[in-house]
């Protein structure tokens, strides 16, 4: 029985719709987890009340998001297994490895702690509180170490071989995968552009009470905090995004094709500031593939290439090959990759049934001609080109969503820390409803960063080795679309009991608190 | 087999069969979300209740996900096999899990949508399905289930999943056997006598002591009912083991009494496992000031799942048997990550200790004053 293309798109849906409810709440945890131990730590050097007062409404906050990111993160976890069974077995030695030392390393720490967080106020020493506030805040970022380093290696799989004994791929340099240079930008990336989302959403709310004239001196006291984190988070989130992208240049040539509309390659190629797609453009026709845009001259060769007059090639390039690859060879097409995909897959036949034969010399044989292609293996499992170009206008938007929103907040955050340190920003009520109004832009700005990664590297669920539509477990379509209801329906009921309790906990203010501890 | 890797197979079958054993003893927050109703008479008594358990649940919550990751990363040929293919019975894990670690957090707080209510209702489902859904599903180590693993199949660019299920119910098959359904109810009755135990070392209130010792009564007779068939059932049993220099696949009889007469040190650590579970047990209901049998029976039920646990992987047994091709089954050496990722988390695994004194030390702090009525729910 083949494998059923709906059953994939399901499956896509189920995996898509769960990872962008868990990043809802996952940033705001990192953020404000910098932020509430900041203020814990100011508490406990200055002995001041009102700092142990607002840290402890922003462990609140922290609190109710942190339970729903725990809480759809284990989904994610199940459904590697359930319903992307074929992936974890051709991967698992490799994959599993993060995700095992994620629960050792992370889930323990910020399970542990966070209890003694929220109910050891009046049980452990303020020392203890403080360290323990810390370990949460350490725990969640390790977490998302692990599984960062585990999705950049999906992204640009190394360290790793393919054995044809048991048929998967083997992890033979650990490092490889920790330190990769597309695991490290992603890492920093994500994790600091969650305290942006952090900052912006203490800013916002902050913002909210200053409008509402209550809480001033708790509200003024949160702003310079979550300014200053803000500004670090948003530009170390640009500097890192910009070796983000330059690994997806180097790695996911395909990705950064789509992320720019580009369909023909040029040495001196202009990044599209604005513009609007061509509907009608798809490969293969003559259609311009822009209505309307703006370039800035170079820029695209620059940040791809470092250098001005870098070649950079686009879709119908990575198709058609030919073109120049930087070590001076030259590029495959996606029909010559696809042949050698085949390749490696009929050696990997041929040394199977000569392995059952016993016939070591059809081994060795086999073996070279797998070695030799094993690189497009995934490229076998295509019928045609088209299948490796991911959602343009899709990726297309949601990159300039980011950089264009990712800009709004670097001036934002600059222009509230400085009247912030003038004492003047808690006077400026249209600036303060700017700033509240900015907060689901900064959520906006994270999933779109999410789509441009994840939409961007489709088809491949590994790069280059294994597409989406291998990676499927072998179930009913109609079960996973019954999963995707039910989960889509408990993700909407669990939001907007969230919303609700968090608007309520908000509306309520931070509590009077008396220090029981000395 | 080289030797080396034959050990840290051995060795990472040890890992996860502690974790799964710390995890069994874990579900007793489960056990107590099922008694809540039992024993708690009024609004303050379900709110100690559920304040006892809330400063555990995380725990449970990430023994089990860790339990999970371990498994995969070490034995990821099970991870794909099982998940993909009892996809029911793991999803609907999956959903009282996640309905769980929502109902602690929403419970207590003011515009929760839902009520109270109805997140008590929800850790009630937690509680009844979590421990014997696990049960059932570790339980299939040794009934087995409907699979077939096909490695060649990854060159069919057409059909190229390599495990598949045989039928259409994807893991919901389990209950027509009614073996599996007798072990989920033993580990449901045995996390009630666990979270009966924990109750009454961490809830200073008489009342809820007295009702938690009657329930430790019920539902050890419960547990006895089901786990003493089922450990005859388990040792008389006939099982699969794989010839190490082949690696075909055979049946044995009595495979499981034969690891544990060839294995004694299993069968020591058995013994005083059910010793101090009994212990435990006997002593709480018999002394009533006695108020530390969960340490007794926590440190016992380790040691017990920990013996099940080893006799499905250990001494060359399948401990995933096929019941549609036996040699598809599973076993360590088969299904085993490679000698490489196996010794990088060996590494990683030498910081576990460390881990568990921090948990150790933390728990100590937080549970040195005990709940009382008139405690607030400031924290919630």
């Amino acid at each position: 029985m083949e494998i059923d293309l709906s059953l994939v798109d399901w499956s896509r849906a189920q995996f898509a719709l769960t990872a962008i409810f868990h990043w809802l709440f996952v940033p705001l945890t990192l953020g404000l987890g910098v932020i509430m131990s900041i203020m814990e730590t100011i508490y406990h050097r200055t002995g001041d009340l009102k700092w142990k007062r607002t840290a402890k409404f922003w462990m609140k906050i922290f609190g109710i998001n942190f339970a729903i990111g725990v809480a759809s993160g284990i989904i994610l976890e199940f459904e590697f297994g359930t319903n992307w069974s074929n992936y974890s077995f051709f991967v698992g030695d490799i994959f599993g490895a993060p995700l095992a030392i994620e629960g050792i390393f992370a889930f323990f720490m910020e399970a542990t702690f966070i209890a003694v967080m929220f109910f050891g106020w009046d049980r452990v020493s303020k020392r203890f509180h403080l360290a323990s506030t810390w370990l949460v805040t350490i725990g969640a970022t390790l977490s998302a170490l692990w599984i960062l380093v585990a999705n950049a290696w999906m992204q640009y799989p190394v360290g790793m071989a393919f054995n044809p004994d048991t048929v998967r791929n083997e992890m033979v340099d650990f490092w490889a995968v920790a330190l990769s240079p597309v695991a490290i930008n992603k890492f920093f990336h994500a994790v600091l552009s969650g305290w942006t989302l952090g900052a912006a959403v203490t800013l916002g709310i902050s913002s909210w009470f200053l409008l509402k004239k209550r809480e001033r001196v708790f509200a003024i006291d949160s702003i310079k905090v979550a300014s200053v984190v803000g500004i670090a988070g948003i530009v170390l989130s640009m500097i890192t995004g910009d070796g983000s992208a330059h690994q997806v240049a180097l790695t996911q040539p395909m990705k950064l094709a789509a992320m720019e509309g580009l369909y023909e390659g040029e040495e001196g190629a202009g990044l599209v500031a604005v513009g609007v797609l061509n509907p009608q453009k798809e490969y293969g026709n003559d259609e311009d593939p822009f209505l309307f845009d703006i370039k800035l001259p170079k820029m695209l060769s620059f940040f791809a290439t470092r250098s001005l007059n870098g070649y950079v090639p686009g879709i119908n390039n990575l198709i058609e090959g030919g073109y120049p690859l930087p070590d001076g060879s030259e590029a495959l097409s996606t029909e010559e990759k696809m042949q050698r995909g085949k390749a490696a897959n009929f050696a990997l036949m041929d040394y199977r049934a000569a392995k059952k034969e016993n016939n070591t010399a059809a081994m060795t044989e086999a073996k070279e001609r797998l070695d030799e292609n094993f690189s497009h293996f995934g490229y076998s499992y295509f019928t045609d080109h088209a299948e490796t170009i991911p959602n343009v206008p899709m990726v297309f938007y949601s990159f300039r969503v980011m950089v264009i929103l990712g800009g709004y907040f670097l001036a934002l955050f600059i222009l509230v820390g400085i009247l912030s340190w003038k004492k003047r920003f808690a006077d400026i009520k249209w600036l303060q409803w700017v700033v509240l109004l900015s907060i689901p832009l900064a959520y906006i700005c994270s999933e779109a960063g999410w789509i441009v990664a994840e939409v961007g590297r489709q088809p491949w669920a590994i790069q280059d080795i294994l597409p989406v539509q291998a990676a499927v477990s072998k179930i009913e379509t109609s079960s996973v679309a019954v999963t995707f209801f039910i989960f889509l329906a408990l993700f909407i009921v669990l939001l907007i009991a969230e919303l609700s309790i968090m608007f309520k906990q908000i509306a309520a203010g931070p509590e009077p608190v008396v220090n029981t501890k000395k | 087999m080289e030797l080396n890797y034959l050990f840290y197979q051995h060795y990472w079958w040890f890992i996860v069969s502690l974790l799964g054993a710390i995890l069994v003893f874990m579900l007793f927050v489960q056990g107590g979300q099922s008694l809540t109703y039992s024993l708690g008479k009024n609004e303050k008594q379900l709110g100690m209740i559920i304040r006892s358990l809330s400063r555990k649940w995380e725990l449970t919550f990430t023994t089990l996900v860790t339990f999970g990751g371990a498994f995969f990363a070490s034995f990821p040929l099970f991870y794909s096999t099982s998940f993909g293919g009892a996809y029911w019975v793991w999803i609907l894990i999956l959903f009282s899990f996640v309905l769980q670690a929502v109902s602690y957090e929403y419970i207590y707080k003011k515009g929760n949508l839902l009520g109270k209510g109805t997140y008590r209702v929800f850790l009630m489902i937690n509680g009844l399905l979590g421990p014997i859904l696990i049960g059932a599903a570790v339980s299939t180590f040794f009934t087995g289930a409907d699979f077939i693993v096909n490695k060649d199949n990854i060159s069919d660019s057409l059909m190229p999943v390599i495990s598949t299920w045989q039928n259409a119910w994807h893991g919901l098959e389990a209950v027509a056997n009614p073996w599996n359904v007798v072990f989920g109810l033993a580990v449901f009755f045995l996390a009630r006598c666990l979270a009966s135990l924990y109750f009454i070392n961490n809830i200073d209130d008489a009342d809820i002591r007295t009702g938690a010792r009657r329930q430790l009564l019920y539902n050890t007779i419960g547990f006895l009912v089901c786990f003493l068939p089922y450990l005859v059932f388990l040792l008389t049993k006939t099982g699969y083991t794989e010839d190490p220099s082949t690696q075909i696949i055979n049946i044995e009889h009595y495979k499981y009494l034969h690891t544990l007469l060839q294995m004694p040190a299993l069968l020591v650590v058995l013994l005083v496992g059910v010793l101090l579970v009994l212990a435990g047990i006997l002593l709480t209901l018999f002394k009533k000031a006695f108020i530390k049998g969960i340490w007794f029976a926590g440190f016992g039920t380790v040691l017990t799942a920990l013996v099940i646990f080893l006799l499905a992987g250990f001494n060359h047994s399948v401990y995933y048997p096929s019941i549609a091709d036996m040699q598809s089954s599973l076993t360590i050496t088969n299904s085993s990550s490679s000698l490489f990722t196996l010794k990088t988390m060996s590494i990683v695994s030498l910081f576990i200790p460390f881990v568990v004194a921090y948990i150790w030390y933390a728990w100590a702090q937080l549970d040195k004053r005990k709940i009382k009525i008139d405690d607030t729910d400031e924290d919630y």
